[in-house]
């Protein structure tokens, strides 16, 4: 067994029209033991940007943590807030400098950037960084995931449309995984709002 | 041989009588055809060590030994015997079914329930139930519990090192009442009044062992053994999709209810979790 899939969890992210959404599931666990259902993986950096650190859960934390101490630095020194592509680029230096023992997250990044253009961005636990222009998966069910979202997916879906299809990918995703599931939250990215929803699965 | 020499064959040409034919190829094939308790040897002898095979020659993961990971029960009460599964077969971290029977019909007094390798279960599971069919038409009475479930360690026990994985429990009613032993594929072989198999045995345990008794009604003893098994498929990642729930009487099995394991979590859900 991976060490990547020692606590279990699975994060996605997709484009949308004038919008972006990212979804990761709820569980906490040690290999088979579930020990918590509302352990979330995606955290706010601005409010247009979203970090979601599928893997190890103490790096997830560790990384989540030093990231907020970086951005807090940049956002000191240049009194202005970080822009996704800035944020991505500080994210992939600070896991490539552990090259040689490296922190156990693969980040999937969804944001908007300046003109309100999505922009999302996944990557390895080195900080390889791949952009495709539909969807990115990470974590422990990321084939099922991209199952899910190669069948799912349709371009310039609207918010509503882009919600109902992130939801269903990451909930049948889930259900083909023994260590992801247990409940799962959706974040939708538009203009002038982020909706928040926390969407019902197998509880088993 | 008088005919060999008047069709003037050569002596050197290799004809064998009829009857002796069986006798010199003693194929795999017809030896577990007339003795099911005999499995093929590896080549070498020695039984295969399947760890060498869980990559392909690329490195690719091979997911073979399905289900690892169960929760089964069965407890014995005043009511007879009552049995609960859950039903997801995994391989590795992949659910492979929701929709797995982990629970045999032996007979229609007698069940079995299967935890570990898939195939290793339903294989002795099915040898065991010709031999119970053997023993009712040689005795002409119902085989006891006691005794199939010792035919079942004794077959299992012959194959002791060989890398069988099986843990299971053999409920039934015979004339001595109700009855469940436990058989893994060690040799154990324990009769007892509450077991839990699998790897979600243990979250199992706790709710059953925290319900149980004896005196308990019919109804209290089906929800007992569903929520065990429902509490186990929450916490242990390998368990869950439909409860099953069997319950044994002197009238035979009948089958209760199949449940979403998930469903009824729901309808249950309380505010702490």
């Amino acid at each position: 067994m991976s060490i990547l899939e020692y606590n279990g969890g699975a994060v996605v992210a997709m484009k949308g029209k004038n919008c972006v959404a990212i979804a990761s599931d709820k569980r906490f666990g040690i290999q088979a033991q579930t020990l918590s259902v509302n352990f979330e993986k995606v955290f706010e950096i601005s409010p247009h940007l979203y970090v979601g650190l599928p893997g190890l859960a103490t790096d997830t934390q560790t990384v989540y943590q030093r990231l907020k101490f970086r951005q807090n630095l940049y956002e000191l020194k240049e009194g202005r807030s970080m822009s996704p592509k800035a944020f991505c680029a500080m994210l992939a230096n600070m896991l490539y400098e552990k090259r040689f023992g490296p922190y156990f997250v693969e980040p999937v990044v969804a944001a908007l950037d300046k003109n309100n253009e999505p922009f999302i961005v996944a990557m390895d636990l080195l900080g390889c960084m791949t952009t495709p222009d539909d969807f990115v998966v990470n974590g422990t069910c990321s084939r099922q995931l991209y199952g899910m979202c190669e069948v799912l997916w349709e371009p310039n879906l609207e918010p509503d449309d882009l919600f109902e299809t992130i939801s269903q990918a990451l909930v049948n995703a889930c259900d083909r995984d023994a260590v992801s599931g247990w409940g799962a939250v959706v974040y939708i990215i538009e203009k002038d709002k982020v909706t928040i929803k926390h969407v019902k699965t197998r509880m088993d | 041989m008088a005919l060999i020499e008047l069709c003037h064959l050569r002596s050197n040409v290799n004809i064998i009588p009829f009857q002796e034919v069986d006798e010199l190829i003693p194929s795999v094939e017809q030896m577990n055809l007339s003795d099911s308790l005999r499995l093929a040897l590896s080549a070498t002898g020695q039984p295969i060590d399947f760890k060498q095979f869980s990559h392909t020659e690329n490195g690719k993961k091979i997911n073979f030994e399905f289900q690892h990971g169960t929760t089964t029960l069965g407890f014995v009460y005043q009511g007879g015997v009552v049995l609960a599964v859950d039903s997801r077969a995994t391989g590795g971290s992949f659910i492979g079914s929701q929709y797995m029977k982990k629970i045999v019909e032996i007979n229609d007094y007698m069940l079995g329930t299967l935890a570990g390798g898939a195939a290793d279960c339903v294989y002795w599971d099915r040898v065991l139930s010709k031999q119970c069919r053997i023993y009712e038409l040689r005795n002409r009475e119902r085989i006891s519990v006691a005794a199939a479930s010792k035919l079942m360690a004794n077959m299992i026990y012959s194959y002791k090192g060989m890398g069988l994985s099986m843990g299971m429990m053999l409920a039934g009613y015979d004339k001595r009442g109700p009855s469940l032993y436990y058989i893994d594929s060690e040799g154990t072989r324990i009769q007892g009044k509450v077991f839990s198999v699998g790897s979600g045995s243990v979250y199992a345990y706790g709710v059953l062992d925290s319900g149980y008794k004896w005196e308990l009604t019919d109804e209290e003893a089906y929800e007992l053994g569903r929520s065990s098994i429902m509490h186990a498929t929450h916490r242990d990642a390998y368990s869950g999709g439909i409860i099953r729930v069997y319950h044994i009487t002197a009238d035979g099995w009948k089958h209760i209810t199949n449940q979403d394991a998930s469903e009824l979590f729901y309808a249950r859900k309380t505010k702490d979790l």
